[in-house]
């Protein structure tokens, strides 16, 4: 049997699972789907024709050398080893890093740039955390034993069971995680930055200053809510793409950062966005230390210049500034809005991925890899940041994301 | 590896006692050879009129993991400042918080050759490392968080060195660390409850353990298990008038705990600076570093200064209170972190003003004890980046040799006059000679860190050397220009017997060692399989999945303590 393996599915990045042979232990569904037996990209295939993993590898190289200003995009379904290649790439090739936040957690990012945030690890939700908040965010669905493991029903050292935890769920509709919660309180879609200035009003003592009704909440609903935050000994709000992707984006999420500042004059509070990923913070992170930031970088000058809404992969396909893209562990085919697919469809496209998906059938150069976390090791953060290392577990005549894309960089440079 | 010659240099190097003598030096394989053992030389570095020193040493900076990469995501508008375009060398970013490349490439230019990171949580020195191993051109350790973690407050209720012994061997091995780090003990953790603490003597909430009780724990089992370097402490109340009589208890803790076995000081007190003001209020506030380099230099404790530089910065610690109240004080954006059950930390932008009032006196504070505290007791740091970019190193210097800069600099950039009250630097005449800068720059770090191959020429040193374009002997206080752009422009840097910057520019990207010490065999780790366990049930991640395996390094190297 082996332990302590990383499940490589979601932020959660759940450290308890166990195998015997190919079962596999406190794994939730869709845990178990990652690991089962999946569809794979067969050989490296160049124009639809297999061909030899270096004969891919020379054409990818030959692609991204030629091209004026190649996208690298994706990162956040493989680990940092690989992801630091892909920022050296980038920067080798004058081209642009962008990986997945830029269609999900970037509005959390800019609010950050902002206004900083007050966080901490998952072991707060488990061990201090009295009043636990999901805030446009449905971990029953998304991130299926958060619950358990960190935030509802965990024993923690001072908060020792689901009776001590008020658990309080705000949403546009009644989801899953809502019949977890303790209250229950449904806004308007929309509405979550005048709910949250509502709530700020009343934790500051400006009660007068909100009026009788926000987000389809009543004032004294309001204030309820707000009584329960401000009577938390340690609480938490966890937010997500309900907060992001509504109407004001990172206005939202810079008015929830400001309602937790307010919440730690009066006691301690803290936030976490629920990232999806397994290693979105990865994909971050790394790009942050090597090039100075998280996202949208563009290295056309020979520095790294971050420009969102410029440099980010939807916007610089649309205006058509990318003459080539190459798509690691991600398939912006199936996620990206019309025209920027358009846009891909145009460009010659390199794409590492150990499964075949929309993109594998507009890609140019196909290079399978082995699957991070089950058939590579690596490194990956966990939504909260906290790092840790997947391992390998079975055997895989694919190799891994690293080792090809050290070969392409390798190219490149000579 | 190839031969070097240094033909002719003048030569410092307090460790041999050598204060400008003409000298040929002999590298070979990485090392500083006799002359006899060197061979045919591939490289012949005429020396003459320049001064040869060993690599410098910074003993406490930021330079790697969770704090500083949070902050450079939060400060876009510091990281866009581009210090080197894409080439045979990597872009290198940022003008205070900087990138890995940048970083590598900084400290080599002004001829340091190896750097230290004060302070990991345990848990994400997986992170650390990564990015210690992005950092090119140095030799790098890590000082892991002890001050606030469970099992530290446990071991120190029960004034257990045994069990505190194994546990600090544990954790360093888990987290390949190098020391033992403190910060504000009890503080972090009474933070996570809206607090902080204000004492060495009141107890910490939910513990039974002090301040006090956890530093003496940690300073005996740090002795005890011959840690090459001791505790390296961030002192309670940092940061607040008041806060010098808080240090000075904390430096008499360590001299009733007396030195090391080896006769090395027992305790580090860092950005001493931070942490020395006297007064009640901000309006009352001074310096209280006259009253304590007296104490440092009669105790078994050392220093470095955490000088602050005019003008912004990021202030990052684990000190979550402190930052907290830098929020409140200055309404500007803050990054906290709460770290399970063993730390915490915060971010907040700050900028020194000269003409602050209490900024000046911080600035006073730090060279007051750059002249005051025995130059085999203090070494040079900025706390990078709390006080400023450690690229600020060479112009610290300069302060510290010359009275006239200083006044120049007190005149030109307008520092309160509330320093001539508050702080004895302006009636201060003491220069530093260029042999004290050495060591304070050099030997005194590697003494304090005790890294015997480093911060010397002796032959079987490791050949990190500096050489500068000036005549040591020949410059004078007064002519402090000459003596900053010579600091500023380094003629050499040779890294483990490679010549890696040449005329002040990048020669060759090389990357260094990451020492970590394994203490294991100094302490029975059976004792606290039961406590470890116990934690681990409040952990997040699996004890199995805790720590940093020596294969995941680029070029780890361990210092193993034999019991
Ligand atoms: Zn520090």
């Amino acid at each position: 049997m082996i332990r302590d393996i990383v499940c490589t599915f979601c932020g959660n990045a759940c450290d308890d699972i166990e195998f015997e042979g190919d079962y596999g232990r406190n794994l939730c569904p869709i845990g178990e789907a990652k690991f089962a037996k999946k569809e794979r990209i067969k050989a490296p295939m160049v124009d639809g024709k297999e061909v030899s993993y270096e004969e891919a590898i020379e054409r990818a190289a030959e692609i991204l050398k030629e091209a004026k200003r190649p996208l690298l995009f994706g990162w956040s379904s493989t680990v940092n080893e690989a992801i630091r290649l892909g920022v050296l790439l980038a920067e080798k090739v004058g081209g642009i890093y962008d990986q997945c936040s830029s269609v999900c957690h970037a509005p959390t990012t800019l609010a950050m740039i902002e206004e900083g945030i007050v966080g901490g690890t998952l072991g707060q939700a488990k061990n201090r955390a009295d009043v636990v908040v999901f805030w446009g965010c449905n971990p029953v669905e998304a991130h299926p034993r958060h619950p358990t493991r960190y935030s509802v029903m965990a024993k923690g050292f001072l908060t020792r069971s689901r009776a001590e935890r008020r658990v309080v769920v705000v949403d546009v509709r009644k989801t899953p995680t809502a019949y977890l919660a303790t209250d229950f309180y449904m806004v308007e879609p929309g509405s979550d930055f005048m709910v949250f200035t509502a709530l700020r009003s009343i934790v500051n003592g400006h009660e007068e200053a909100v009026p009788e009704e926000v987000g389809g909440l009543t004032k004294n609903e309001l204030k309820s809510l707000a009584e329960i935050l401000l009577k938390a000994r340690y609480g938490l709000i966890f937010f997500g793409l309900g907060v992001t992707h509504s109407r004001g984006h990172e206005r939202n999420v810079e008015a929830v950062i400001k309602l937790v500042q307010d919440l730690n004059r009066k006691t301690r509070f803290i936030l976490q966005p629920m990232r999806g990923h397994f290693n979105v913070v990865g994909s971050g992170e790394v790009a942050a230390w090597e090039a100075g930031f998280e996202y949208a970088i563009d290295f056309s000058r020979g520095y790294a210049r971050f420009s969102p809404g410029e440099f980010t992969a939807v916007e610089a396909l649309i205006r058509g500034d990318c003459d080539a893209a190459m798509i690691v562990a991600s398939d912006p085919a199936a996620h990206f809005p019309k025209k920027a697919v358009e846009s891909l469809k145009e460009i010659p496209v390199i794409q590492i991925d150990p499964h075949p998906n929309l993109t594998t059938k507009l890609a140019d150069v196909v290079i399978p890899t082995a699957i991070v976390g089950i058939e590579a090791e690596g490194t990956i953060y966990r939504m909260d940041g906290v790092p840790l290392r997947v391992k390998k577990i079975r055997e895989s005549d694919y190799p891994s994301d690293v080792e090809i894309l050290e070969k392409i960089l390798e190219k490149v440079i000579s | 590896m190839s031969v070097i010659y240094i033909k002719g240099g003048i030569v410092v190097d307090p460790t041999q006692g050598i204060d400008g003598e003409i000298m040929d030096i002999f590298v070979k394989d990485g090392k500083i050879v006799e002359e006899s053992g060197a061979g045919k030389a591939d490289t012949v570095i005429d020396a003459k009129g320049m001064t040869v020193v060993a690599g410098g040493i910074d003993i406490h900076a930021h330079i790697a993991g969770p704090k500083i990469n949070a902050g450079r995501a939060m400060r876009p508008e510091d990281m866009k400042y581009a210090r080197n375009k894409s080439g045979p060398l990597r872009c290198a970013m940022g003008r205070v918080l900087m990138t890995c490349p940048a970083i590598g490439y900084e400290y080599a230019r002004m001829g340091y050759t190896t750097a230290i990171e004060p302070a990991t949580p345990a848990l994400y020195a997986i992170h650390t490392h990564e990015e210690l191993d992005s950092i090119p051109m140095v030799d790098k350790a890590v000082l892991p968080l002890f001050g606030n973690w469970h099992l530290t407050f446990k071991f120190a209720a029960e004034g257990d060195i045994e069990k505190m012994k194994a546990f600090i061997a544990w954790a360093i091995e888990r987290s390949k660390g190098f020391g033992v780090k403190v910060v504000n003990p009890g503080g972090v953790e009474a933070w996570k409850y809206g607090r902080n603490v204000h004492s060495l003597d009141e107890r910490i909430p939910g513990f039974e353990a002090t301040p006090a009780e956890v530093l003496s724990t940690l300073i005996k089992a740090s002795i005890e298990l011959n840690l090459p370097h001791k505790v390296h402490v961030h002192c309670n109340n940092l940061g607040v008038p008041g806060s010098a009589e808080t240090t000075a208890e904390t430096i008499k803790l360590a001299e009733k705990i007396g030195a090391s076995k080896d006769g090395r000081e027992s305790l580090h007190i860092t950005h001493i600076q931070f942490n020395a003001y006297t007064g009640e209020k901000w309006r009352d506030m001074g310096s209280g570093a006259e009253e304590l380099s007296k104490l440092v230099n009669r105790t078994p404790v050392t220093v470095d200064m955490g000088q602050p530089i005019f003008g912004h910065t990021t202030t990052m610690t684990a000190d979550g209170p402190f930052e907290f109240a830098l929020h409140k004080l200055f309404k500007s954006k803050w990054i906290n972190k709460d770290v399970e059950i063993e730390t915490g930390g915060g971010i907040v932008p700050i900028t020194y003003r000269a003409k602050s009032p209490v900024n000046a006196v911080q600035w006073a504070t730090g060279l007051e004890f750059g002249l005051l505290v025995d130059a085999d007791k203090v070494v040079i740091s900025t706390d990078y980046p709390n006080g400023g970019p450690f690229v600020e190193y060479p112009y610290i210097m300069t302060l510290l040799m010359s009275r006239k800069f200083r006044e120049k600099e007190i005149e030109e950039k307008g520092v309160n006059s509330y320093i001539e009250k508050a702080t004895s630097l302006p009636s201060l005449d003491v220069e530093r000679t260029f042999y004290e800068i050495v060591k304070m720059t050099r030997s005194t770090p590697a003494k304090i860190l005790g890294l015997e191959n480093k911060g010397t020429l002796k032959v079987g040193a490791d050949a990190d050397i500096t050489i500068y374009p000036f005549d040591c002997r020949n410059v004078s206080p007064e002519d402090y220009e000459v003596l900053l752009k010579g600091l500023r422009s380094v003629a050499y840097t040779i890294k483990d017997g490679e010549i890696v910057v040449k005329d002040g520019e990048i020669a060759k990207e090389v990357w260094g060692r990451t020492f970590w010490v394994n203490a294991v065999k100094g302490a029975t780790q059976e004792i606290i399989e039961e406590d470890l366990n116990e934690v681990f049930r409040y952990y997040t991640v699996s004890r199995g999945n805790y720590g940093v395996r020596e294969e995941w390094i680029r070029r780890p190297e361990t210092i193993a303590i034999e019991e």
